[in-house]
């Protein structure tokens, strides 16, 4: 169990998806205006990484690995190279899907993230998760703590760097630094505060 | 300025994918610790922006408006796909390198923005020229962050031994913060800075 949750934290403090390995930025620096929005998009990448990543690991394991496919009469078939395909097709499949659901069951949670979940399929931090799945091989129970953490982190970082920038709009800033200039450094200074986590294990 | 020199020259500097655009940031920050990592990814992306516009550009007339997301993804990964296996035949050092970032090129936000910004109403030539200059205007920001992140982190460039360090015996004492992530952001954060004070018209309104 404590593995698990050692995971789960190490996902979501030491490497964190936005902070440490700059995934998911695109999104992470346009939708961080608003504390609102911030929620509404970390709350829908934590939702779509935790289904995907658990399902590309399964996909991996049994139809994609080097002998994955013995059970279907063909141990020497090797199809890993088909991955960022598969992973891709998943993922913008899963987006479509719960993008329905959440439409069926609760239009009102629609409404406030409507616009953010089509943008999901093409966030770096989703891809990214399932490949770094993949590189450090992680069993499809590890999977499920990886992917929670990470979308976690993700969170956590994004409300932080919006709960900043709705701060930031009340101070002088210079000219040539307004707007996305100061939100870098904003975003390292960030960064370097994460890195207070480096090491922490249970 | 002709037409076909503005498509080249814009993303240079006024037009910047990662300055101005705010496109594909994932990857320029993560691949920049070493110079030699930051050109073999800036080829990788040359190489698959190039042809998907050119190839989306050639199909714009034939994909249904419904279903053009997944289908420029499919068309992306593909390439993606064959840039990573090139990659991994002939660079194995610099594929292990940049582990999942060359996979990522195909969320990365510069080849899905352009197809969908450009070349989905371009023809092919200028939407050739269109990739290029947007990899260009990409490579010469990765380029240079990696260029001093490389420099005042380990004092090398291109694996060179420019500043000796501390730890051979030299005089320079490496700033650690440069290898780390928070060095990439404030690097870039300056580029944004000279570059805005360089052309005040890009400058913004607000914070």
């Amino acid at each position: 169990m404590v593995e698990y949750v050692n995971l789960f934290l190490k996902a979501a403090f030491v490497e964190n998806m936005a902070l440490a390995f700059f995934l998911g930025m695109c999104s992470f620096l346009a939708v961080s205006k608003k504390v609102e929005t911030a929620v509404g998009l970390g709350l829908a990448v934590m939702f779509v990484l935790v289904i995907t990543t658990p399902i590309n690991q399964l996909i991996y394991d049994f139809l994609l690995k080097d002998g994955a496919l013995a059970w279907a009469g063909y141990p020497d078939a090797d199809l890993s190279f088909l991955g960022l395909i598969a992973y891709i097709s998943v993922i913008a499949a899963m987006v479509q899907i719960v993008e329905m659901a959440i439409d069926k069951f609760s239009p009102s949670l629609y409404a406030s993230l409507g616009v953010f979940l089509p943008l999901i399929a093409v966030n770096c931090a989703i891809l990214g998760s399932s490949l770094f799945m993949v590189q450090r091989e992680y069993t499809f129970t590890e999977s499920i703590p990886f992917a929670l953490g990470s979308g976690f982190g993700f969170f956590i970082a994004m409300v932080a760097l919006a709960a900043i920038r709705e701060r930031l709009k009340y101070s002088q800033v210079p000219g040539p630094l307004r707007g996305l200039g100061i939100t870098f450094i904003t975003t390292g200074l960030m960064a370097l505060g994460f890195q207070i986590f480096g090491g922490i294990q249970l | 300025m002709s037409k076909t020199k503005k498509i080249l020259v814009d993303p240079l500097h006024i037009n910047n994918p990662i300055t101005l655009q705010v496109l594909g940031i994932c990857s320029a920050l993560a691949v920049t610790t070493k110079l030699e990592i930051a050109f073999v990814m800036s080829a990788a992306l040359t190489f698959v922006l190039v042809l998907s516009n050119v190839i989306i550009s050639l199909l714009r007339n034939a994909i249904p408006p419904s279903i053009r997301i997944i289908t420029q993804l499919a068309i992306i990964a593909s390439l993606v796909i064959i840039a990573d296996q090139v990659l991994a035949a002939f660079a194995y050092q610099a594929s292990k390198q940049l582990s999942v970032f060359v996979g990522l090129i195909i969320t990365n936000c510069i080849v899905m923005g352009r197809a969908e910004a450009f070349a989905m109403a371009n023809p092919p030539g200028p939407a050739a020229i269109d990739g290029l200059g947007n990899s260009l205007g990409y490579s010469l920001i990765l380029i240079v962050v990696a260029f001093f992140r490389e420099l005042f982190g380990s004092g090398n460039l291109f694996g060179i031994e420019i500043m000796q360090t501390v730890n051979n015996g030299g005089w320079y004492n490496p700033n650690g913060i440069m290898v780390l992530s928070p060095g990439a952001f404030f690097i870039i954060g300056f580029i944004i800075w000279v570059q805005r004070w360089i052309s005040p018209e890009i400058q913004e309104e607000t914070n």
